[in-house]
């Protein structure tokens, strides 16, 4: 995902009633009324909330009658999980592997104090998920 | 099981990293200023680690470069402000790819009943920065996640 498109979804989750329109929006598409409904705020202030989400492609909305609903857009929430993910498993698994260098040094001191703990650990790099 | 917790709210220029080890505070603050130690475990099993300098003291300078298995190389680097200890270790930290975008990085090491708490914060100049970084600075092979979205906005709503 393109960095200015990513700050457009971040820009547009910063807000909680935003935030909260999209929680709304992952149970179906609704009406601007609809969505005014739970907070005291005015349908105008809503629909700038939802033209925000729009423009970060977040929701996209379309006429029924004479009603304008609006419809959640899953692809960039997912790319923004996608892209936390990316970094969450980087610290996920280095952590793991510190887990495992630390109890191996714990072993080692414990069992010859005068060993150099980096060699006892050394032997576990290969060591598979 | 321990989890390493990331926090990277909308809009703020930060990332808070919160991870419980089952060792002594002064052992996991070593594993992260001990150069010997770092290159055992720093970045996924499919990425080799080459630590060129780590001069953990006040001034100090450190740098290491990571290398996939397609061979591509990511070089970081950066200043130690202060002599770290397991209170403060404070570092800059530049990823070579993207020159001049420097985040500043404080580790502490918190123990409680003979576990250690650490928590990293990083500061980036700007949310893109933050967001450049998370997206091309360690740029991983990772698997679609899936069906998250159901998760995300419990988290959102829960924030």
């Amino acid at each position: 995902m393109a960095t200015d498109r990513l700050s457009l979804v971040f820009g547009a989750l910063a807000d909680p009633t935003r935030r909260a329109i999209l929680t709304r929006l992952a149970d179906g598409e609704a009406t601007v009324a609809e969505l005014a409904a739970p907070f005291a705020m005015s349908q105008p202030a809503i629909s700038k909330h939802l033209k925000v989400l729009e423009q970060a492609g977040l929701i996209s909305r379309n006429r029924r009658a004479t009603a304008r609903l609006s419809h959640l857009e899953a692809e960039p929430l997912r790319e923004v999980t996608t892209w936390l993910a990316r970094y969450q498993r980087f610290w996920d698994e280095s952590h793991e592997r510190l887990d495992d260098l630390l109890a191996a040094l714990q072993a080692g001191e414990e069992r010859d104090p005068g060993r150099n703990p980096a060699t006892t650990a050394k032997g576990n790099d290969d060591e598979q998920d | 099981m321990n989890k390493t917790e990331i926090t990277a709210e909308p809009g703020i220029p930060m990332i808070i990293i919160t991870r419980e080890f089952d060792a002594p505070r002064e052992l996991v603050f070593r594993a992260h200023t001990d150069p010997e130690l770092l290159v055992q475990w720093l970045g996924p099993r499919d990425l080799a680690t080459a630590i060129d300098r780590y001069e953990a003291r006040d001034g100090g300078t450190w740098r290491y470069v990571q290398t996939d298995a397609e061979g591509n190389a990511y070089g970081f680097h950066g200043v130690f402000h202060g002599d770290p200890s397991p209170d403060a270790t404070v570092q800059t930290f530049e990823f070579e790819g993207v020159p001049g975008h420097v985040c500043l990085q404080s580790a502490t090491f918190t123990e409680r009943g003979g576990k250690t708490l650490m928590r990293t914060v990083s500061s980036f100049q700007s949310v893109e920065d933050r967001d450049a970084m998370v997206a091309s600075g360690m740029e991983r092979g990772v698997h679609d996640s899936g069906e998250r979205l159901a998760e995300l906005l419990a988290r959102l709503q829960a924030s």
